[in-house]
């Protein structure tokens, strides 16, 4: 297979023209801003680790090298405003006010998670900071970008919904169904496409006929620039500015993001299809180092800062993987919690579920227990009605054990 | 069966400002079906909002506004254009509120009608309830008299999960008494159309119908008394009314239109022999379409179809040499 094009941040066409950095702001903000670029880097190579050592599992996807875009986004938001993405978000919920101890346990599986161990790596979500979600289908999350902010218009809001997606979404259909319908209802939201050049391993000359992303929605009706996604404060100026538009003038626009991610697609990403070179090319460009090392050259900050906070840094993620640890896993018995709002109709999940006809307790009143969880154990997924003769699971899910050490089937645990 | 659907929107929109319509062609045309009729000259294009053809986002739109706190009525145009937003209903209205353990609630009704009749084809006149039946975190209602369509669109807009609310083609023209205290019914609750002793007929949304038709025949000519069924919803399904009656008749039949694996019957057969094994009398008949891309033909669109004949010779075959 012929090998592709080296791509460099050199070879990166942004806007036209290189356009200087922006002002450094005021001294606290930059500390900020740093800070949570280095949280994210730093929790981001753990969570790495953690998944190697098999607490975390399912996939995996790293977010270091776009920091800067991602932190770059959110310092131009306000509390009250809407945060969607993808599944490569656990710097997003970070950069929205996320304890680093709920994403590390909800990446364990555990009851502390910010989806108490229902989601997942690809599913973070915090309601209180208006983080609505990390989203596992490609574009899936674009439609519902543009319910939130109909939400918002609906209700005479000023909240504006920033949606921020990957250059692979752009192909899907959710892209120019949603972009249309942004447009002609003039909704308060902002596209922000997180190009990082390879959607899964598919570079985006051999994926998109259009490459120049910040124009693909265009013909839509979203207008879009391009934005250096490895200048923090690049990407806080030019995203400021469209919140605005979108906030003042309910003009949906597009910022497409130059950035880069330095290690896979996710965990199980062997990296054939692009150069070592290319890689080390980017990191020479790393937004937290170059960002850091203007805050030291430019006066804002001293070396000594720099360090303590990139100590303080350490200890909050090693923080959150001793207290993900120490999070329980979710009891069994909450397997059906949440699937459904209980009230009049749906009393109780086994409302729904026609496997018995005996009404059951929800999760509110649910008495807990040994002989229900036994029972739900025993049965894996697939509770089989009133029969006394259950299929047992062929295998038992690890770290399923009941506090005799055995697995809930009564066999001894494999592991 | 038209206007009480169209009273229930109306009402439970004049009741909560948070109640909106989102679909292809609901307000100026008026609704494909004509059910959102007059609804945009009394709310205004806020409340009734024409969308592009786009059934992905339009869901999706709706799943978005429900999540930001309102509480979306979105119809699509037929149930087989719901497949384009098959995504957005599993993999997303479904499983939101369960993968974010509750942090956010997907309020929201996804209007559809379907089923054969009208000669429609393959492409427009699909039975997917039973698909939509299997689905965890939302609720399927299957209305088949205007007074149930009126009175569960109600408990669905007021309910705080996602319901798939799937209407039949041909019983918008269907007529009925409506209640007038306008009051929702619980999903859940299953109607029994007719009472009898001899068999028990299920029959979901025009099947329902089918099924009493039968059931007159049976009793007229063949001295059967059936008793008819209608679940009115699947997910919650009232099984209890179900087992009740079969414990009572011994024998069962299911009616319904769409396909035959995997079917509404075959789930409700499944539950019986788990359930009421040592009641029955005969096995489980079940009543479906064929097992075919719905034809144009009327003839054979016809033929793909079940009719009470159908249902008589099923329910004869449970009865065969045991009743009178």
């Amino acid at each position: 297979m012929a090998k592709e094009t080296l791509k460099t941040p050199e070879a990166i066409d942004v806007d036209g023209e290189a356009k200087p950095s922006p002002e450094l702001p005021d001294a606290d903000l930059c500390r900020e801003l740093l800070e949570r670029m280095a949280l994210i880097r730093r929790f981001e190579e753990e969570a790495g680790r953690q998944y190697q050592r098999a607490k975390a599992g399912g996939f995996l996807h790293l977010a270091i090298g776009e920091e800067a875009t991602i932190v770059g986004t959110t310092a131009a938001m306000r509390d009250d405003d809407y945060l969607i993405g993808t599944y490569r978000t656990h710097g997003h919920a970070l950069a929205r006010g996320t304890a680093p101890e709920r994403v590390m346990a909800e990446l364990f599986g555990r009851v502390d998670g910010t989806s108490g161990g229902r989601g997942g790596s690809m599913h973070i979500f915090d309601a209180d900071r208006r983080f609505m979600g990390g989203y596992g289908i490609v574009g899936g999350n674009l439609p519902l970008a543009a319910g939130l902010a109909l939400a918002s218009d609906y209700r005479g809001e000023d909240t504006v919904t920033v949606c921020m997606f990957g250059d692979g979404a752009s192909n899907t259909g959710n892209f120019g169904e949603t972009m249309n319908l942004a447009a002609l209802w003039r909704l308060p939201v902002v596209f922000l496409l997180e190009n990082n050049l390879y959607g899964m391993g598919t570079s985006v000359e051999r994926h998109s006929a259009v490459t120049d992303f910040s124009r693909k929605a265009e013909g839509m009706g979203v207008p879009g620039v391009r934005a250096d996604g490895m200048d923090v404060l690049a990407m806080r100026e030019t995203v400021a500015e469209h919140i605005r538009l979108a906030r003042e003038e309910r003009q949906p626009t597009m910022v497409e993001a130059f950035t880069y991610r330095y290690h896979g697609h996710s965990a199980a990403d062997p990296e054939v299809y692009r150069e070592k070179e290319e890689v080390e090319e980017w990191r020479r460009r790393d937004p937290i180092e170059t960002f850091a090392r203007r805050l030291v050259d430019e006066g804002a900050i001293e070396q000594d800062e720099v360090d303590e906070l990139r100590q303080r840094v350490e200890k909050r993620v090693k923080d959150a993987v001793e207290f993900a640890d120490a999070s329980p896993e979710p009891e069994l018995d909450s397997l059906y919690d949440h699937l459904y709002v209980l009230g009049d109709q749906v009393p109780g999940w086994y409302a729904v579920d026609e496997r018995t006809p005996e009404p059951h307790p929800g999760e509110d009143e649910r008495e807990h227990s040994r002989g229900e969880v036994q029972r739900l154990a025993e049965a894996g997924a697939a509770y089989g009605g009133q029969s006394p003769v259950r299929t047992k699971p062929t295998s038992e899910p690890s770290g399923v054990e009941d506090e005799d050490g055995e697995s809930p089937t009564g066999e001894e645990n494999g592991e | 069966m038209r206007e009480a659907l169209r009273d229930a929107l109306a009402e439970e929109m004049r009741s909560d400002g948070d109640v909106f319509v989102i679909g292809e062609d609901v307000g100026v045309f008026q609704g494909a079906f004509k059910v959102t009729e007059g609804l945009l000259d009394e709310f205004g294009e806020k409340r009734v909002r024409d969308t592009p053809i786009s059934e992905n986002t339009i869901v999706g739109t709706g799943v978005g506004a429900a999540m930001g706190g309102l509480r979306p009525v979105v119809e699509l145009m037929t149930v087989n254009f719901s497949l384009l937003a098959f995504d957005q209903i599993i993999n997303h209205m479904a499983a939101i509120p369960y993968m974010f353990a509750g942090q956010a609630r997907v309020p929201m009704v996804i209007r559809m009608p379907g089923g054969g009749g009208h000669q429609l084809g393959p492409t427009h006149s699909h039975s997917f309830e039973a698909m939509y039946l299997q689905v965890p975190g939302m609720l399927v209602a299957c209305p088949s008299t205007p007074a149930d369509g009126k009175a569960l669109l109600k408990a669905a807009i007021r309910d705080d999960n996602p319901v798939v609310f799937v209407e039949h083609e041909t019983l918008y023209g269907v007529r009925g008494d409506v209640p007038e205290n306008g009051e929702p019914i619980r999903f859940g609750e299953a109607a029994i159309r007719r009472e009898g002793g001899d068999v028990t007929i299920v029959g979901v949304l025009r099947m329902a119908h089918v099924a009493e038709q039968a059931a007159k025949t049976l009793a007229n000519e063949h001295s059967v008394d059936a008793e008819v069924i209608d679940p009115r919803t699947l997910r919650p399904l009232d099984l209890d009314t179900i087992l009740a009656s079969v414990r009572k008749t011994n024998r069962c039949v299911v009616v319904e239109e769409g396909w035959p694996h995997g079917g509404v019957g075959a789930n409700l057969a499944a539950l019986l022999q788990e359930q009421a094994f040592d009641h029955l009398d005969a096995p489980i008949q079940r009543v479906t379409g064929a097992d075919v891309p719905m034809p144009y033909s009327k003839r054979l669109e016809q033929s793909a179809i079940p009719h009470p004949e159908h249902v008589v010779s099923a329910a004869l075959a449970t009865t065969e040499g045991t009743v009178n």
